[in-house]
């Protein structure tokens, strides 16, 4: 499996897919799944980040709302929250070779 | 945990010796394979019933000339992804002819139960959600299996030709 | 084809009610998501990376009209319109809500399907030929074998929670269409001197991280005996294959560490006394049974001389290269065995719209018996075609885009769905099988290079053969950028051969130049009418090592 995160990563956002139809979803401030990346909270620092996690992972067991809750890399840009790796990149727009189809059709905010 | 065994839940009359425990001078008692090695007249001589435990590892066939001094074989599953003590209990049934109570122990899963029970499983230690219901439920999501194995049920195969002698006689 | 009887049906409508109750538990939070994981593999439901994905089952690749049509509309009702044929033959759909399973489920088995182990730690679809029944030098049409396999090996008792998962192909032909070499089991249909019919038996191929051809555990099976002999092989396994490490549990890695003898001793033995038991001798009346179902279609008395074929081929440009490269010859005069290629230039090798799907069942309907066969290379097939109604075929067909010319050619490319898709994969490979069949799609060209296996994987895992292709390309991940390895020299078929890498992998900027260059030195050493893998048997890899990196 391609490589969420680099060690040391200065900010990273929880993502998981939902239990009821595996579309891709970002956790946000307000303890809400978004499907959009632009709405997702930005942890800084290891600490932050693993106090997130923790939050989404709630969502997994008990909650049972989503599944394969993790951490991601993310940059800050003016532009929004932008996906470091190509892997992330790919999950929250859909696939390249599909532009039809998936979030990159449907919401606004997503990146290539 | 608790036991079902012949489809109900029943209180477990063995007691499960761990190697470090002491035998008890009475009561039926199921031991590991390396204790039994090490202490096989000793367990032999006792009037009480004997199971052995067999490991993801040991093979049947190092118990298969005691089989009929033992009235227990516990198959222990490690992890429910782990399918080796199906193969073991197919063996133990239909090849060395086990008539004693075939139980399995470790991590099994309620959507086994049928594999379970057809390569000749009688008794499970289980988790203390399954009813008997939620058993029966599972021993029974298919009414015919392909393939022949240790149950009594005859295979489909054996079924079609039944029909086709039956075809044939009208 | 083969159809459903009572049990069949029975059997596949309960797995239906079982599926809906474990996924009504899943839903409901009685059921973890650990637990579940194992009963949703077995029915085919993977989580990948945008969404649930469904690997329905289409056994040794033989489907009917009508369930093409019922799987074009499951992917508009249930998913989003298209779907994509894999290297078992089999079709995945992309985007299934989990909730929605039971009923698509329930919607297959209408049609005598299912996903019934198309994933999970069992024996999985066993695939064949896309031409049998209709190549000319079959032995026996293998899909009867297949379709016993298919039902011995469901549910098995015994063999559903292996070490790992098992793959068995079955060839009736000494060319082998099958890579049976490559599989877990692969079965050789043979003749012996007395003009009987056996089953030489390898164990032990494979592809993914440690890629192995496979080794004859057994010469002359007679059919009577061969579900004895594979429980033989699967009990083996299934005892001592190892446990510890995913990476060392498939079957290959036993053979390889135990040593083919000992396999065949343990085998042997083993299959003595399985014999013995005879449980599982096959009776002539379920092989007759099952045979009766693929008894050859009533063919008319043709001649294969078609003149107004050559006419349209020559008034035609389009068909006069579809007629060189995608139809395959068949056993009886005036018929022909066409391939549809799913490899248009720039889109995904093995996609399919529903609406594509439509018309290939019609067209089947209409010109071949209504059978439709998927082939491993991710195409379709119409077996049984008539050579005068070739031109009829071929304008059907590419009015559905469906009418590239490209089969055994370099575009006609093998790609797993990569990181575009899946949970699994480090780099992309469709994107690159696009961006080099753009950079090919001249077909004069294409001819020109001749056959040319060409096969991308996104990860180790191997799902797009690349190991295997003439030229293989395999997708990595450093610090989540994409690179891209080359191997050169794999083979399939009856010369199966695992590609040598050629050197240091390329970027994702750099790849298509590299084949490029691969082409390019191939067609500068060739000798006569020396095809891509011929050339690289005699030169090795140094002269393409040489120019590859010289340029670097």
């Amino acid at each position: 499996m391609a490589q969420h995160s680099r060690k040391g990563a200065q900010f990273q956002a929880v993502t998981a897919n939902r239990l009821l139809d595996g579309i891709v979803v970002y956790l946000t401030k307000n303890d809400d799944w978004s499907e959009s990346l632009q709405d997702a909270e930005v942890a800084e620092g290891k600490e932050a980040a693993d106090a997130l996690l923790a939050r989404g992972a709630l969502f997994f067991e008990p909650k049972n709302l989503v599944i394969d809750v993790y951490l991601f890399e993310v940059e800050q840009t003016d532009a929004g929250i932008r996906a470091s790796s190509v892997r992330e990149i790919i999950r929250q727009a859909g696939p390249t070779v599909r532009k039809d189809l998936g979030k990159q059709a449907e919401l606004d905010g997503v990146h290539a | 945990m608790q036991l079902i065994k012949d489809g109900a839940i029943i209180a477990d009359e063995w007691t499960a010796l761990a190697d470090e425990d002491a035998l008890p001078a009475t009561g039926p008692v199921i031991v590991s394979l390396d204790r039994f090695k090490l202490e096989q007249n000793l367990l032999l001589a006792r009037k009480d019933k004997l199971g052995i435990r067999l490991k993801s590892g040991e093979a049947p066939e190092q118990i298969k000339d005691f089989l009929d001094r033992l009235a227990l074989v516990a198959l222990e599953f490690p992890a429910y992804r782990n399918g080796r003590a199906f193969s073991y209990a197919y063996l133990l049934r239909e090849r060395y002819g086990f008539k004693g109570e075939l139980r399995a122990v470790g991590a099994v899963l309620r959507d086994q139960f049928n594999y379970l029970a057809r390569v000749g499983f009688d008794a499970y230690e289980v988790r203390d959600n399954i009813t008997p219901e939620i058993f029966k439920l599972s021993v029974s999501a298919f009414e015919h299996d392909y393939q022949p194995s240790a149950d009594s049920k005859p295979a489909v195969l054996s079924l079609r030709q039944r029909r086709l002698a039956a075809q044939k006689a009208t | 084809m083969y159809r459903y009887d009572e049990f069949d049906q029975q059997l596949v409508n309960e797995r239906v009610a079982q599926f809906r109750d474990q996924v009504t538990r899943r839903l409901a939070g009685e059921l973890s998501e650990d637990e579940f994981k194992m009963s949703r593999l077995m029915n085919g439901v993977y989580l990948q990376l945008h969404s649930y994905m469904l690997r329905i089952a289409i056994p040794y690749g033989t489907l009917s009209s009508r369930q093409v049509h019922k799987l074009a509309d499951i992917t508009r009702k249930y998913d989003k319109g298209y779907g994509h044929f894999t290297t078992r033959q089999n079709l995945q759909l992309n985007w299934p809500a989990l909730k929605d399973i039971p009923d698509l489920l329930a919607e297959l088995a209408s049609v005598e399907m299912h996903c019934i182990q198309t994933s999970g730690n069992c024996i999985r679809n066993t695939t064949s030929d896309h031409h049998a029944g209709a190549a000319p030098d079959e032995l026996e049409d293998p899909r009867v074998i297949c379709e016993v396999i298919r039902q011995w090996s469901t549910f098995h008792p015994e063999f559903s929670f292996l070490p790992r998962k098992f793959k068995i192909a079955v060839s009736a032909t000494e060319h082998d269409r099958a890579a049976i070499r490559v599989h877990d089991i692969g079965i050789q249909i043979v003749k012996n001197a007395a003009g009987e019919i056996g089953y030489e038996v390898w164990a032990g191929g494979g592809l993914g991280r440690t890629p192995i051809i496979g080794k004859k555990v057994g010469d002359f099976v007679p059919r009577e005996d061969l579900l004895a002999f594979l429980e033989s092989v699967l009990r083996v396994y299934n005892m001592f294959g190892r446990r510890d490490n995913l990476y060392k549990s498939r079957i290959k890695i036993l053979v390889h560490e135990v040593g083919a003898d000992e396999i065949r001793r343990q085998v042997a033995a083993e299959f003595k006394e399985v014999k013995a038991r005879g449980t599982l001798q096959l009776p002539e009346e379920e092989v007759a049974r099952i045979r009766k179902y693929f008894a050859p279609p009533e063919f008319e008395t043709l001649s294969d001389d078609v003149p107004e074929i050559n006419a349209a081929a020559a008034k035609d440009k389009g068909f006069a290269d579809w007629l060189k490269s995608n139809i395959s010859a068949h056993k009886q005069p005036g018929y022909t065995i066409v391939n549809i290629s799913l490899k248009p230039v720039g889109l995904t090798p093995g996609d399919c719209s529903a609406d594509q799907m439509d018309v290939v069942a019609d067209i089947a309907e209409k010109y071949a018996f209504s059978e439709i066969r998927v082939a491993h290379e991710q195409n379709l097939c119409l077996a049984h075609v008539r050579r005068k109604d070739l031109y009829e075929v071929y304008t059907a067909l590419k009015a559905a885009d469906l009418g590239t010319p490209n089969i055994g050619l370099i575009t006609d490319q093998i790609a797993c769905p990569g990181l575009d898709y899946c949970n699994l994969a480090n780099a992309r490979s469709i994107a690159i099988a696009q961006r080099l069949s753009e950079r090919f799609q001249d077909i004069e060209f294409q001819q020109k290079i001749g056959r040319l296996h060409l096969n991308t994987s996104g990860c180790i895992n191997a799902c797009g053969h690349h190991h295997v292709g003439h030229i293989g390309i395999l997708g990595v991940d450093k610090k989540g950028v994409e690179y891209y390895q080359v191997t050169l020299g794999g083979a399939a078929d009856e010369t199966a051969a695992i590609g040598d890498i050629v050197g240091p992998a390329f970027t994702e900027g750099e790849i298509v130049d590299a084949i490029d260059t691969i082409v390019k030195i191939y067609l500068d050493l060739r000798q006569g009418d020396e095809i891509f893998i011929d050339t690289y048997r005699r030169v090795g890899v140094q002269p393409f090592k040489d120019k590859l990196y010289a340029a670097h």
